[in-house]
């Protein structure tokens, strides 16, 4: 190694404690290594301090989407967040995401998501062409690509104000993540579905007031918005209400 | 624990342990036969380590390249893998993997795409021609989610965080398995008259590895102590290119799809030092001088490819000589560059999760500057011996083995893009023959109770010993005698050091203690997976004390070449009475009309 190592600098972690019973934040005290993450962080508490601290974690490298949590009150996925962003000397909090319920620690019950997955319909296809492949041209799946690019962190559901602020908003909405899986079958060139009614009755597509707080914590850069959102919403509009009247709606600021 | 034990019991006709893309592939084949099926996993849906693949799949698909065919696929494979494949497996994955891949695509994936609108395919270590489907390079997740939302929308249970750690027998046959909640700490038995082990690798017994936490040989470990044999245990894959740089990213993988479109690995001096690293075996298909190389990426019907392009074997022991030798980059890597060759923008677009992970974790842009890059473990080639056409273990009934769990397919040492086809392929084969198996079995099934009691006193054990070994610092100390001893190259005397280590770190690890709740404890779910970790690392030091010469991803100092002899049999690791045995075992033979296909060229 030739690179001199730096002067080591130890940080105060201040991580949530605790499960559906309560819990505080404490404080870990961690020499820091270079080039650290906040995940680095805590698998050394883990590893060296509290081995029962709590969290998920799978790659390490910003490809699952499973260490989502809060870092300083911001959603971050923890093993793409590095430690030398922040200030030195001031102590860094970890929370839970603050969306779903507790489970313990960094640990939530994110099983919210995994219902709305299951009440989407199902891809279906057209039938395939006499070979029995299927044809498309690169610049038809290029909005699809981004979209499938999703590694379902749940931090644009986290960040939801209709289901983070309004918890009896959960039942009739399903978030970011599953419009953002919406529209790509809306937009798949081989789908023949048409979702519209659940996109605006059971997904509640109705509820989204554009405020583009699910795009700005998308750690794979989705317009989740700008791509998904909105056109989905004209979609369903245009589908569901007279032209005419929808205009005089807009016209007169909802 | 007093009196009986307390455990919700699920009854099913299929368990499929693992939800990557074997396990996932296995249910839905599973569920469409219409036989009642259930996943088990440790990790969420979704976050299994299939998520991580990169560069493609590979299949003669014949789009871009129509002279490509199985019989090419299943000679590289074989190639590549230094003929200790199983045949058979290997010819009924170039054969399908076709199929396998056109039907993501009727289930919603959406590849990248040649100019007339077919699915792209990219190059590869070891692929006479571009074969692997792709997505950029986030293959593996592409593939995932396509499984993921085939699997819920068929209606499969899925038993999220929750981790199977033992199969129950009854006699020879495989009747259930024990598992607990990871969030509750609660246990649950599976009554199943077949069982589908789809629980990937083991790369968390070394230190540097590209694999997650979940891959702690669990189906390696219990397929063992249910009494199945593992084969080719001694093969481990170390990744040519890893991360090296800062330290809290060392190991993660960098593509190989980096080499494929046009990156080359160099040293210190700027040589591309592969070119002196061309093995006999593979010199009449590989450029010799640059010029050639060059020419390749361009015109690949007069030119021979690049040795950037080798297997992943011969690259990575490239690799380590030249950081031995003095030639290494700064932090002990060597630098590939694809920069010189490629335009930022065709970097971004083919390679975005590259370009994002050098800029945010280690403050390089792909676009302008080399990487620097080393071996990391990846893979393990070995696993449990099944039969290739059912994926049956071999001397047990209702256990079946597909993906990286299961061993045969690569021989010893995998190409690239071999993986994700080998998992839907096998995967499929699991899923059917595990589902024609339950619906032929006869009689009840019945699950030893003492068996169960046996499993949840072992659990629990950790939990009662509050003052033990911290878990954590016994992995630890396992992974550096793994990468230090049974590394990359390996010699006697530290194989047998390795296993009188890992001896002593097995009566450590009996004495390991666990603080806090049942409650999502991840350090008492480490010190039961550490068990399975130190099974396997014996495994595979064993093994590679047997293997006396150097072939694929087991290299000998001792023995530095491959030894006619050993080029016949596999080794065997199997466990009585507690006990690891090992032995070698003649390979099955390969029928005349395969054998002709390596008879053109050498």
């Amino acid at each position: 190694m030739t690179t001199a190592p730096s002067p080591t600098r130890e940080v105060s972690m201040h991580i949530f404690r605790g499960d559906a019973e309560g819990g505080e934040f404490r404080e870990y005290r961690v020499a820091l290594e270079e080039g650290w993450v906040v995940l680095d962080v805590i698998h050394r508490i883990q590893g060296t301090q509290a081995n029962d601290l709590a969290v998920r974690w799978n790659c390490k490298a910003g490809k699952c989407g499973s260490c989502s949590a809060e870092v300083n009150g911001k959603p971050r996925l923890m093993c793409m967040t590095r430690m030398d962003i922040f200030p030195e000397g001031e102590p860094i909090t970890v929370a839970p995401l603050k969306t779903f319920p507790l489970v313990k620690d960094l640990v939530t019950d994110v099983s919210f998501n995994y219902e709305a997955a299951r009440q989407i319909p199902a891809f279906r296809p057209r039938p395939p062409e006499a070979d029995g492949t299927y044809r498309m041209m690169q610049e038809d799946i290029d909005r699809g690509q981004e979209f499938r690019k999703c590694i379902e962190c749940f931090l644009c559901q986290n960040v939801c104000h209709v289901i983070r602020d309004h918890d009896d908003n959960k039942p009739q909405f399903f978030g970011p993540r599953f419009f953002v899986r919406l529209a790509e079958l809306d937009m798949h060139p081989l789908d023949t579905l048409d979702r519209k009614e659940l996109i605006r009755a059971r997904a509640g597509i109705g509820l989204c007031n554009i405020t583009k707080c699910c795009t700005e914590v998308c750690p794979e850069h989705i317009k989740i918005t700008d791509n998904a959102i909105i056109p989905l919403k004209e979609r369903v509009v245009d589908d569901h209400y007279d032209p005419v009247m929808w205009v005089l709606r807009k016209l007169g600021g909802k | 624990m007093n009196g009986l034990t307390q455990y919700e019991m699920h009854e099913y006709d299929v368990v499929v342990i693992g939800a990557g893309g074997a396990g996932l592939r296995a249910a839905i084949e599973g569920a469409t036969q219409g036989v009642r099926t259930a996943i088990v996993c440790k990790s969420l849906l979704g976050k299994a380590h299939t998520v991580m693949a990169e560069g493609g799949i590979a299949a003669a698909l014949r789009n871009v390249w129509p002279e490509d065919s199985w019989q090419v696929h299943f000679r590289d494979t074989m190639r590549g893998g230094k003929m200790l494949n199983h045949w058979r497996m290997a010819q009924l994955h170039a054969q399908e993997a076709p199929d396998r891949v056109l039907e993501l695509e009727r289930w919603g994936a959406l590849f990248d795409r040649t100019k007339d609108g077919r699915i792209l395919q990219r190059d590869f270590g070891g692929h006479r021609y571009a074969r692997l489907a792709h997505v950029g390079d986030r293959t593996g997740l592409e593939m995932i989610r396509t499984l993921q939302q085939h699997a819920v929308h068929l209606g499969i249970d899925v038993f999220m965080e929750c981790t199977v750690n033992r199969l129950l027998k009854d006699g020879d046959r495989v009747t259930g398995a024990v598992a607990y909640w990871r969030q509750s700490g609660k246990f649950v038995v599976f009554k199943a008259p077949a069982v589908v082990l789809a629980t990937g690798g083991i790369g968390k017994s070394y230190s540097i590895t590209s694999n997650s936490w979940e891959y702690t040989g669990d189906g390696h470990a219990m397929a063992l102590h249910a009494g199945a044999d593992l084969i080719d245990m001694e093969f481990v894959q170390f990744h040519p290119t890893g991360m090296v740089w800062p330290p809290s990213v060392r190991g993660i993988l960098v593509t190989e799809g980096v080499r494929g479109d046009g990156g080359t690995l160099r040293n210190k001096a700027g040589e591309r030092f592969m070119f002196r690293y061309i093995p006999e075996f593979f010199r009449a298909e590989t450029a010799d001088n640059e010029a050639e190389a060059d020419r390749w990426y361009e015109d690949k019907k007069n030119n021979r490819r690049t040795p950037d392009l080798l297997p992943r074997d011969e690259v990575a022991r490239a690799i380590n000589a030249e950081v031995k030798a003095g030639r290494g980059s700064p932090h002990g890597g060597v630098f590939l560059d694809i920069c010189t060759r490629r335009a930022p923008d065709y970097i971004r677009r083919r390679l975005p999760s590259m370009y994002h992970q050098f800029k945010e974790l280690a403050g390089v842009d792909i676009t302008k500057e080399p990487m620097e890059v080393g071996p990391t473990c990846h893979y393990v080639m070995g696993g449990v011996r099944v039969d290739p056409d059912t994926t049956a273990a071999v001397g047990l009934s209702g256990l079946f083995a597909a993906g990286e769990v299961a061993g045969g397919m690569h021989g010893s040492n995998r190409l690239g893009g071999n993986s994700l086809s080998d998992l839907l392929v096998f995967g499929r084969r699991a899923g059917h023959y595990a589902a024609e198996h339950a619906r032929a079995a006869k009689g009840t099934l019945s699950i030893d109770g003492r068996q169960v009691e046996a499993a949840v006193r072992d659990v629990m054990a950790p939990v009662e010993r509050k003052t033990g070994e911290n878990p954590y610092a016994i992995q630890k100390d396992l992974q550096e005698v793994m990468q230090s001893l049974v590394g990359i190259i390996r010699t006697e005397s530290e194989l047998k050091e390795a296993v009188v280590q890992i001896g002593r770190l097995e009566e450590r690890a009996a004495r390991v203690g666990v603080h806090g709740s049942l409650t999502y404890n991840p350090g008492w779910h480490l010190a039961l997976d550490l068990q399975h970790l130190l099974a396997v690392s014996g495994a595979i030091a064993l093994a590679a004390l047997e293997r006396k010469e150097s072939r694929g991803g087991h290299t000998r100092d001792d023995h530095p070449g491959p030894d006619p002899h050993f080029g016949k049999v596999n080794v065997v690791v199997r466990m009585r009475d507690g006990q690891l045995q090992v032995t070698q075992e003649p390979l099955p033979a390969m029928p005349s009309e395969l054998g002709t296909l390596f008879e053109e060229k050498k």
